[in-house]
């Protein structure tokens, strides 16, 4: 099985700062946002768009890092416990304008589960959702504020998405599903 | 390296066991992963709304032959915190006065929709036997002499969240009291030799009959990842430069076997007292299972000292039993197969 490379770094480079562009504009400037990636591979995505309206902006948002485990619903479908990677919102979500950030859009089920655990912790003024990838296959009526790329997929593909933080590398690729071979984390979906 | 989650990189340890009826059977690496887990469940309890919806719809059962408030109580919260539905059963008000075996009301509790079974009798082994009927999972809740699983790793939790560094390796921990009727001090040999402690038992001889074969048993490095431990009557060598000092109920129920001559004269022998304490070091913590006989084992002001972490310890019990409902309910169809043990 050979990976697809469907995004190089500098494109996921370049599609940060378009969607940190896009979130700026959206919200008419800065004031009251709020960025929380989801774990673990939207934390640092997170990350990157606050650095980047922070370049543009001159102003930097809180970014903070939800964990959704114990919000799934497939807790007796899953081979292992999906290890806990902790939650830190390290600011008031009450009355902010909250963008979820994760690296790929799927089925839904992870930003509704995002989405419930993030309503425990406040009332945000509203909620908005950025992602790297949009592959299709929703099985909620969610959709992204944000999109870096939309990827056509089948259900047999696995979308990998790579971060130099984890990863070593930047870089997106897909592959065929191999059966329960590969259990390299949550980046793979 | 970014900081975010550095336990990822861990090796998933992930967790098989389909009961938890003592601490014997959890590895070290389980062990970390039922710390782990707690962690995140006190995160859970600081926020606002101190529920999650992890087991939604999930039927716990607790199913309590001995009188207990804080174990059931904290069972019970732990399960409603994660949204699980709680049926509490009290022996006294059921079908138990009227003669109904333990597998007869186990296996009508399973047919009531019991998923999760967490149950205290007075009888050592009882859980083997309800888990042995049971078609979900068994949580002991205390039985007997045996074992009280729960209590020994919210206790484990306490010691590494209040010692500096988290870690127990080399620490002294000393444990007085009524060692040989505690399923309590039974299932904390268990955890503490396994993380590394300098455990020592402390009561009168009566109440540690049996406990030295069990320590030069394990003095040789028997037990794979359990260290040895000391047994003594000494509550000086006891407490000496302690970092933990634990105080176990003396049950007024000893007295009748003439196991002690009065509670006055354990006091005076081994009640840990401020000057008693004063041995172990400046900065050691002291710990009560609950519940306590203040003016017997623990003095009342040593209880509420600046050095207790009893409530804690109570505190720390909701975040420990959420940890293990949760690891058990998720517990795969693979570990199905497994034996009771």
């Amino acid at each position: 099985m050979t990976d697809r490379q469907i995004m190089t770094g500098d494109e996921i480079r370049r599609a940060i700062v378009r969607i940190s562009h896009e979130i700026v504009e959206k919200q008419a400037g800065t004031k009251g946002l709020a960025l929380v990636g989801i774990q673990r591979r939207g934390v640092p995505l997170a990350r990157r768009i606050a650095d980047a309206i922070e370049e543009h902006e001159g102003m930097r948002l809180p970014v903070g890092a939800l964990d959704i485990t114990f919000y799934r619903d497939d807790l007796s479908l899953v081979a292992e416990q999906p290890m806990v990677k902790g939650t830190d919102l390290p600011f008031d979500l009450n009355g902010a304008t909250v963008v979820l950030v994760d690296d790929v859009l799927y089925t839904g089920r992870t930003i509704r589960c995002a989405m419930d655990a993030l309503i425990d912790f406040g009332r945000p003024r509203a909620i908005r959702l950025a992602v790297l990838i949009d592959r299709g296959h929703r099985e909620l009526p969610i959709r992204a504020d944000h999109v870096g790329k939309n990827v056509p997929t089948s259900r047999e593909e696995i979308v990998h998405v790579h971060v130099a933080e984890f990863d070593e590398v930047d870089e997106v690729s897909i592959a065929r599903q191999l059966p329960a071979s590969d259990a390299s984390g949550a980046g793979d979906r | 390296m970014t900081a975010v989650a550095p336990a990822a990189h861990a090796p998933a340890v992930g967790w098989h066991h389909r009961h938890l009826i003592d601490v014997d059977v959890v590895t070290w690496p389980e062990i970390e992963l039922i710390m782990r887990t707690t962690d995140e469940m006190k995160g859970i309890l600081a926020r606002p709304i101190r529920k999650v919806p992890a087991l939604n719809g999930r039927r716990v059962t607790t199913l309590f032959y001995e009188a207990s408030t804080r174990t059931r109580v904290s069972f019970e919260t732990a399960a409603r915190n994660l949204s699980a539905d709680v049926v509490s059963i009290s022996t006294a008000t059921s079908s138990v006065t009227k003669g109904e075996s333990l597998v007869d009301t186990v296996r009508t509790l399973e047919a009531l929709g019991a998923e999760i079974l967490v149950m205290r009798h007075a009888v050592s082994g009882a859980p083997y036997l309800a888990a042995e009927v049971f078609g979900g999972h068994v949580l002991n809740g205390g039985d007997g002499w045996h074992a009280h699983p729960t209590q020994a790793l919210l206790d484990l939790y306490t010691m590494r969240e209040n010692l500096p560094g988290g870690d127990l390796r080399g620490r002294k921990v000393a444990i007085v009291g009524d060692i040989l009727h505690s399923r309590v001090a039974r299932s904390n040999i268990w955890t503490l030799t396994a993380a590394g402690a300098d455990l020592w038992l402390c009561g009168p001889a009566t109440l540690l009959r049996g406990m030295d074969r069990w320590a030069a048993a394990w003095s040789g490095g028997a037990i794979p990842g359990h260290g040895r431990f000391n047994v003594t009557s000494d509550i000086d060598a006891a407490l000496r430069d302690a970092d933990v000092v634990m105080g176990l109920r003396i049950q007024r129920e000893r007295m009748q076997g003439g196991l002690l001559p009065s509670l006055r004269e354990y006091a005076a022998r081994f009640q840990l007292n401020a000057e008693r304490v004063s041995l172990a070091k400046p900065d050691a913590i002291v710990m009560h299972p609950g519940p306590m006989n203040e003016g017997v084992e623990i003095a009342p002001d040593v209880a509420i000292s600046g050095r207790s972490v009893i409530t804690d310890q109570v505190a720390n019990g909701v975040a420990v039993r959420m940890a293990l409902l949760y690891l058990l309910a998720g517990a795969h169809e693979a570990a199905r197969g497994e034996a009771a043990r």
